[in-house]
């Protein structure tokens, strides 16, 4: 046997004297990290199988488990860290390009951690969102540069151009069925349905159990059109054409033969077992006028009832690029950040290629206001929000509304484990197999994802009132309720802010 | 009147419902203390076949052939929910051969046990429900 | 409305429990010759054995009665019944008027004539609470008992009498024990089993003759002496009382599926009746407490106004010995499956698609599930019957059959 350079990353810590034997660890670990020896009448574990997804320890009826991380160490070097040798190892072991998933988890700056929020005092008072009305919908679309009357004088309030309705400025984002579950995709769906919001179908198609959610579905079209079939686009509430997305900007995805299986395989409309391999770029869009091509096509497609958004990855020249969006004739832009989640990327791709949404957004919607562009459209950003602060401070930037991918998916279960691309997920959300699909029951995931977006949005109205906003769009742009802290002049000039003080 | 009803599609087969009926009617205060090192006898069992798995207790049948059957007069009905006096229980197994659900057995002693939705515990939600992760055994009224 | 019961366990029972779903106000009267509360005939024997007491063997709670509003005729026994005046007679003369009368009057226990037998003092039948308490008095550390059946009861008073005597001598007529209820490799290994605790066994032979008080010479020419005798070899219906008024009467009271008899206004449940064992298709007498109960039942839902139909009436035993249980149910003519492990023994009787009848011994875990199939006649081939002959269990029936019946879907 070869030797295995590689050490476990994990230890499984089991209280003997709490374990009563249930076995309950043995038969939820997809990875078969436990075992029960019936002559000893005790229970083992296999630490080099563990993906410290907490399945077991969050079972465990007695609270017996534990997953620490394990101290066996490398001589200490700030340079070759223990991870970068185990890459090197990996490498060596298996010639193959390192494969990782979820959202980029290395230590860059988080910037939504160093702006803070403004509250009134005395003048300009807070509002009491307990006592006071406070308005979180929001639209998003086109909106007319200029007011109109009717022939009798009155204002013309009605768009005429497509909107969105968001009763809160939180959207889910895409995921794809194949890379999350049937049941995932449900309690999504079930979810903006009751919040009245909307979540995305990622390049998988949409299962046909879910037309009936389509008021509250925005499909996606993607570079491998996956699914994309007449009434899959009648079906939805928006379009999204997918360029990039933050966790692998200027790479294709790859969802081997091997998921292609039974429902997916039919929603793709692709045959069992063949990879479903979306190209890096659109084949069809080489230019900004391209882009305005397909957007115009499918535009036409669904009789310009339904707004089309671009979305994007945060990369180096996205404020030039937003710009071309803006002009394509495009109704909402969104922006993927860097630490934004995947199903699977490569790694050094996902942890290197991207630039940070908060700066990404910043310089986005500056770009769009010099331009005299900014209300051509409506701009979503995504990538790592995390709390309601988070979308507080994205609003206040100049985002209209964000997208929500990774904290949806904790709040259905998921231990950001980072294992997905195994397809052994054992929350049930990140696997095709119907033993682990069903340990997601949708009754209680949608429940569980509209209790995450209701706090928020108790939180967004708490933090709107301090500052004695009482509408969200008032809030979008307010720049001057931010203040940065720990920033440099460059990062506060980007962020378009004033240091905390000033 | 509230049951306890099984939905399949959400069995994961973990059997917690089993180690939780066990405690509940254990008559301890603490799961460890309970059921270190013992063989639970509980009153919901799994049954388990080809990835399909769902767990089987007391029906409470209106028309409860268990409670008819009884030789001892020990099982009778009270406000729908269907007791055993384990003190007139002899033992004959004759609600064995009645059930037509398998949800009469034999406790340690060697007279007979069911669910009696726990109100002869603790109280309030039965403990197989509470301790179902995935809403796969409720306590409803329907 | 006058009900009256003559008799005064399950059946009767049942019958008050039935009449009281539909009529909370009628008037219920019991009769019954023992001056008892209503308590468990079958556990007379776990009386002995010490399992139960008196007070615990109650069928029903102290309070029956009265929460019922029965008034009851506690060792008084009807001698008659005018059926033109709606009337029953006591034996002390007191005459009870009813719109509405159920028999139940039970079972007696048959002693065939046997040359000597009045030579014999201590000699016992096996039936009632009396029973029981005559035997237990005669019956010490030092006792020989003759129990002649190996049958169900006789082999129950085996049990309970085991561990408080010398010595048990079962005589039978039969090759083996328990013939209505077991095959022949069943009964083996009940024997064995009983065997173990000391308990002899004479199969194929009879009593030709009690020479003596203590003494009695076989068929076969055994001698056997014993102190005490238990007469265990059957029992008889006691339809005398709707005989005697031109009832029909067969094997035992003919009822139909209502549980009325012949005779207006005259209902007849439990041990004193023959009913239709569907797994057989013919009437027969199924003197079992269950059957009893279910049949009292419907005569007094019929008999207040209701509606309810007693048709699934199949032969069923659940009875064990020193912890060793035996559940069986229906009839054995058909096409068998059987495996035996160990102690556990199981033979499945299947017919024309149908379970009909089976046998399981040590291992009787779930046997009501294949009750269930014998009792509402479920195709087989509308289960898994591979599953089903593995072990009784719910996985062999269909998802949508689960789903109504643990998931309460309609």
């Amino acid at each position: 046997m070869p030797i295995d350079f590689l050490y476990p990353n994990y230890e499984v810590v089991r209280d003997q004297s709490r374990c009563i034997t249930c076995r309950v660890c043995e038969r939820q670990c997809a990875n078969n990290v436990h075992h029960l020896d019936k002559e000893l009448n005790t229970m083992f574990s296999d630490e080099s199988k563990c993906v410290n997804c907490h399945r077991c320890v969050s079972l465990c009826p007695t609270r017996a488990l534990k997953i620490v991380k394990t101290d066996h160490t490398f001589k200490e070097n700030a340079n070759w860290t223990g991870e970068a040798i185990a890459d090197v190892y990996r490498q060596a072991g298996t010639g193959g390009v390192l494969l990782a998933s979820m959202g980029n988890p290395k230590p860059y700056p988080i910037y939504w951690d160093k702006m803070l929020i403004n509250a009134s005092q005395v003048t300009n008072p807070s509002i009491d969102p307990l006592r006071e009305p406070m308005e979180t919908k929001t639209f998003l679309g086109q909106k007319p540069s200029k007011i109109e009357r009717d022939e009798n004088g009155k204002l013309i309030t009605k768009y005429k151009t497509p909107q969105l309705e968001l009763s809160v400025p939180i959207m889910f984002s895409a995921m794809s069925y194949g890379s999350i579950s049937y049941n995932a995709h449900e309690s999504l769906a079930r979810a903006a349905s009751e919040l009245k919001t909307f979540y995305n179908t990622g390049e998988g198609g949409l299962h046909k159990d879910f037309y009936r959610y389509g008021k509250n579905t925005i499909v996606q079209v993607a570079s491998g059109r996956f699914g994309v079939h007449k009434g899959f686009l009648e079906s939805c509430a928006a379009i999204e054409i997918k360029i990039g997305q933050g966790a692998k900007p200027g790479i294709g995805g790859h969802l081997p033969g091997t998921k292609i299986v039974g429902d997916i395989s039919k929603t793709r409309m692709i045959p069992v077992g063949t990879d479903a391999i979306s190209p890096a770029p659109h084949h069809d869009i080489y230019s900004i006028e391209d882009l305005r091509q397909l957007v115009f096509s499918l535009k036409e497609a669904t009789e310009y009832k339904k707004p089309v958004i671009v979305k994007i990855a945060a990369v180096h020249n996205v404020a030039a690029i937003a710009s071309g969006i803006a002009r394509s004739g495009a109704d909402i832009i969104a922006i993927d950040g860097y630490r934004g989640g995947t199903g699977a990327a490569p790694t050094r791709i996902r942890d290197n290629v991207g630039i940070p949404i908060e700066l990404a957004l910043a310089s986005v919607d500056k770009r769009l206001r010099d331009e005299g562009i900014r209300g051509n459209v409506s701009v979503v950003i995504g990538g790592s929000i995390r709390n309601s602060a988070d979308i507080v401070k994205a609003i206040a930037l100049g985002a209209d509304a964000v997208y929500i991918g990774t904290s949806a998916l904790l709040a259905l279960g998921c231990h950001l484990c980072r294992s997905c691309q195994s397809g052994k997920c054992n929350w049930g959300i990140a696997t095709q197999r119907p033993e682990l699909v069903r340990r997601l029951n949708p009754e209680i995931g949608y429940k569980r994802l509209v209790n995450l977006v209701t706090a928020w949005e108790h939180e967004i109205k708490e933090m709107m009132g301090g500052m004695g906003i009482n509408s969200i769009e008032a809030l979008r742009g307010n720049r001057l309720m931010l203040r940065g802290i720990g920033l440099n002049e460059k990062e506060l000039s980007i962020l378009g802010i004033k240091h905390a003080g000033e | 009147m509230k049951r306890i009803y099984v939905n399949e599609k959400w069995c994961l087969g973990c059997h917690l419902c089993e180690y939780y009926c066990a405690f509940a009617n254990s008559g301890k205060d603490d799961m460890v203390k309970a059921l270190k090192n013992i063989t639970i006898n509980p009153r919901i069992r799994i049954e388990e076949h080809n990835n399909i798995s769902f767990a089987v207790s007391c029906r409470h049948c209106e028309e409860p052939l268990c409670v008819k059957s009884c030789i001892s007069g020990a099982l009778s009905v009270n406000d729908g929910i269907i007791s055993i006096n384990q003190d007139k229980c002899v033992g004959c197994f004759t609600c064995v051969l009645a059930c037509p659900y398998g949800c009469v057995m034999p406790n340690d002693d060697g007279v007979m046990q069911k669910c009696e939705l726990c109100t002869k515990n603790a109280g309030g939600q039965p403990y197989c429900v509470q301790g179902c992760p995935n809403k796969a055994i409720v306590f409803e009224e329907r | 409305m006058k009900y009256v019961i003559i008799g005064n366990s399950a059946g009767a029972v049942g019958c008050v429990e039935g009449i009281r779903q539909v009529d909370k106000d009628g008037e219920i009267t019991i009769i019954s010759n023992e001056p008892y509360h209503t308590y468990s005939r079958p556990l007379i024997s776990y009386l002995l054995y010490g399992k139960t007491d008196e007070q615990r063997m109650k069928y029903r709670p102290d309070s029956f009665y009265e929460d019922n509003g029965v008034k009851t005729y506690l060792g008084k026994e009807a001698v008659s019944i005018d059926k033109d005046n709606k009337k029953v007679i006591l034996n002390d003369g007191t005459e009870i008027c009813y719109d509405k009368l159920l028999v139940a009057t039970g079972s007696r226990p048959f002693v065939p004539p046997m040359d000597g037998l009045d030579k014999v003092e201590n000699k016992f039948t096996f039936m009632t609470l009396d029973d029981a308490k005559a035997l237990e008095k005669a019956i010490n550390k030092d006792s020989n008992v003759l129990v002649i059946g190996a049958g169900l009861i006789g082999l129950k008073c085996v049990e309970g009498i085991c561990d408080r005597v010398k010595h048990i001598t079962v005589m039978d007529l039969a090759e083996r024990i328990l013939p209505s209820i077991l095959d022949k490799d069943g009964s083996e290994l009940v024997r064995k089993h009983i065997e173990k605790k000391g308990v002899e066994f004479i199969l194929g032979d009879s009593v030709a003759q009690f020479t003596s008080a203590n003494t009695a010479v076989s068929k076969n020419g055994l001698e056997l002496s014993f102190d005490v005798l238990v007469v265990a070899v059957g029992v008889r219906p006691n339809v005398e009382l709707v005989k005697d008024i031109g009832g029909e009467v067969g094997r035992g009271i003919v009822t139909d599926e209502r549980c009325r008899t012949s005779i207006p206004d005259i209902y007849a449940a439990g041990d004193c009746t023959e009913s239709m064992d569907i797994t057989a298709d013919q009437m027969r007498i199924l003197a079992l407490l269950p059957n009893a109960y279910m049949q009292g039942e419907t005569a007094g839902i019929t008999m207040a106004g209701g509606t309810k139909v007693y048709d699934k009436a199949i032969p069923m035993n659940a009875i064990g010995f020193f912890g060793y249980h035996i559940i069986t149910a229906g009839s054995y003519d058909g096409e068998e499956y059987v495996k035996k492990d160990g102690d556990s023994y199981k033979k499945l009787v299947t017919r024309d698609d149908r379970l009909v009848g089976y046998i399981l011994i040590g291992n009787v875990e779930r046997a009501g599930i294949y009750t269930s199939l014998i009792r509402e006649k479920r195709p087989l081939s509308s289960i898994d019957f591979d599953l089903i002959k593995e072990k009784p269990q719910l996985m062999a029936f269909s998802k949508r059959e689960r789903a109504k019946t643990l998931g309460g879907m309609k």
